[in-house]
């Protein structure tokens, strides 16, 4: 499956990289080279296999709802670049 | 040639998310009460999103959302998953929320509304837990003018619940209806404090118009940022009228997403269909699936109350009106206390109904009026309002010294009974005691016993609300007539 470079722009945008143009049209390559090779699995028939949700056959693993202790706000905010009034601060967002 | 306006349907669909009155978050032992709490106060590494650390899910959140698809007549599936929803934005401490995405717990329910007297049912789509976000908060630097946010991450990892509804509705009115709906069967079953105002029911609308008898879909719009039911129903009115007014223009609605700004009564567009999220949802590998089985899902319908529009049915059955038991069953608070009333009275049920409708629906009524308060914090028992009711029916006292007495319990918090002996205010129905007000009445009433001696049988009426006035409401009218008729030979 080839990817185009609007494809990679978009994964690129989606995960916060910025690319020169080299390196998109690199990428792309490579991430197509990467799709094929998973496509191998599309050989395989699973009509009849459920779809797996989760690879551990696990289920229904909850607990109480029962308060425990939070962490002192000290230790919340101690990895903070920045903060004001007990609050993270951080950069306007405009979406 | 003038252009006819066309005859438009209108579209809605809503999705409502509502916080659960869970004691802990969705996936980790933080306090999900933090109303009042400091900022980060309670955050822990699972909800702050730390490398490393693993959600938990919380078993009464499941509870809660199985227990309310039940009550919305939903299927409630026999395996469900968690999905993460990527997508970058401070308030998302993981840069994902734990959601559900083609496997929610409930799915296909309905809710019947009733609006202008006819009932309409309204499609569930489905009820699918997740994680609430954290709360920014937006501020200027006062130096530099430049916009930041401050960022508390108390309400991050508190359950979410999203209810998604068909595109079933076809009027602003009709989805307030869905709305008021809604919030009472949450409440009824204890769920979620279901409070609008308070952030923790929160409505996104969809809309769109289509020309009448068309069946297909218009491209439709999505309304954010409402606070109240009013706002929803506003917010919908302005977006019918300016979608009409482009389409009758010849214009096309573009699929978009827009905010209702309330002070300015409109719309306005926030992000268009390019723009939208690329949610990225994959299964989430923290989380091991669930699955329910019959018995689980009986167990927590067993726990449901009797829902609101049966127990409005089963009133209205005792002989009360339709308003009457709507009325009574818009909280499970009232209906809860009239019933206690009804019982406490111990009359024939229909009687005891009446009389129990009457006092909480007129009195106790009155009080939550003046006093702005819900009748959770209503002073008077049961047991004790019932204890008044008879003491009027029994004649003890008359119904105007009756709703004294009813002042007095719930300033003092005495018995009826109590009140009634010590403060003077039982009945007097003896002759020997009323002769001497019958005739001070009839003394000072020239006139009255004039009419009377002409022939007016109703100056009667006025001389015993003379007398009643007289004794402040304690004389039994009945014998006041009597007397009168006798003086008055």
């Amino acid at each position: 499956m080839a990817l185009t470079p609007e494809d990679v722009l978009h994964i690129a945008k989606l995960a916060r990289i910025a690319l020169t143009e080299a390196e998109v049209e690199r990428l792309a390559d490579q991430l197509s080279g990467i799709l094929d090779h998973f496509s191998a699995l599309s050989a395989v028939d699973t009509r009849s296999v459920e779809p797996t949700a989760h690879p551990l056959p696990l289920f229904n693993v909850m607990r109480a709802d029962e308060v425990a202790s939070s962490l002192p706000r000290a230790e919340i905010l101690k990895n903070a670049p920045e903060q004001e009034d007990g609050f993270f601060r951080v950069r306007a967002v405009l979406e | 040639m003038v252009a006819v306006a066309t005859d438009f349907e209108t579209v809605i669909g809503l999705e409502v998310h509502c916080q659960l009155v869970t004691k802990s978050k969705m996936f980790c032992g933080c306090s999900a009460d933090y109303s009042g709490a400091e900022p980060n106060t309670h955050v822990c590494p699972v909800c702050l999103g730390m490398p490393g650390v693993l959600p938990v899910i919380n078993e009464q959140a499941i509870a809660f959302i199985v227990k309310t698809g039940l009550a919305l007549n939903c299927e409630i599936s026999p395996f469900s998953k968690f999905d993460r929803k990527n997508y970058p934005y401070p308030d998302l401490m993981k840069g994902y929320q734990i959601s559900q995405y083609d496997l929610p717990v409930c799915h296909d329910g309905w809710l019947d509304i009733e609006v202008d007297g006819a009932t309409r049912r309204i499609g569930i789509t489905r009820v699918h837990m997740e994680e609430d976000t954290a709360r920014l908060l937006h501020r200027t630097d006062p130096v530099t003018g430049e916009g930041y946010s401050l960022l508390d991450v108390n309400r991050s990892g508190t359950p979410l619940m999203e209810i998604v509804s068909e595109p079933d509705m076809r009027t602003p009115a009709e989805a307030r209806e869905y709305l008021v709906r809604l919030r009472q069967i949450l409440r009824y079953i204890g769920v979620s404090e279901a409070n609008m105002e308070d952030g923790n029911f929160r409505c996104d609308a969809n809309i769109s118009l289509r020309p009448r008898g068309i069946t297909a879909f218009g491209s439709k719009v999505e309304v954010k940022n409402m606070n109240s039911f009013r706002a929803v129903h506003d917010a919908l009115v302005f977006e019918q009228k300016r979608q009409a007014a482009i389409l009758d223009a010849g214009g096309s609605i573009p699929q978009q997403t827009r905010g209702w700004v309330d002070e300015r009564g409109e719309t306005v567009s926030q992000r268009s269909k390019e723009s939208a999220h690329d949610y990225r949802y994959f299964p989430e590998p923290d989380l091991p699936s669930l699955r329910f089985a019959p018995e689980y899902v009986a167990e927590q319908r067993a726990l449901l109350p009797e829902l609101p529009d049966a127990r409005r049915r089963r009133f209205a059955s005792l002989g009360l009106s339709e308003a009457e038991a709507a009325t009574l069953t818009e909280s499970r608070d009232r209906a809860d206390y009239f019933e206690d009333v009804s019982r406490a009275l111990a009359l024939d049920p229909q009687r005891s109904a009446k009389l129990a409708a009457n006092w909480v629906l007129g009195e106790v009524g009155r009080w939550s009026n003046t006093t702005g308060k819900e009748l959770a914090a209503f002073p008077v028992t049961a047991e004790a309002l019932a204890g008044l009711i008879r003491m009027v029916e029994d004649g003890k006292v008359t119904s105007a010294v009756g709703k004294e007495v009813f002042e007095e319990m719930v300033a003092s918090g005495r018995a009826a009974q109590e009140i009634v002996e010590s403060g003077g205010m039982g009945q007097i129905s003896g002759s020997d005691e009323l002769r001497d007000v019958v005739r001070k009445v009839i003394a000072a009433n020239d006139k009255a016993v004039d009419d009377y001696r002409a022939g007016k049988e109703a100056a009667v009426k006025f001389l015993t609300g003379q007398a009643m006035r007289e004794t402040r409401g304690r004389a039994n009218p009945q014998v006041i007539q009597d007397l009168l008729k006798q003086e008055l030979g």
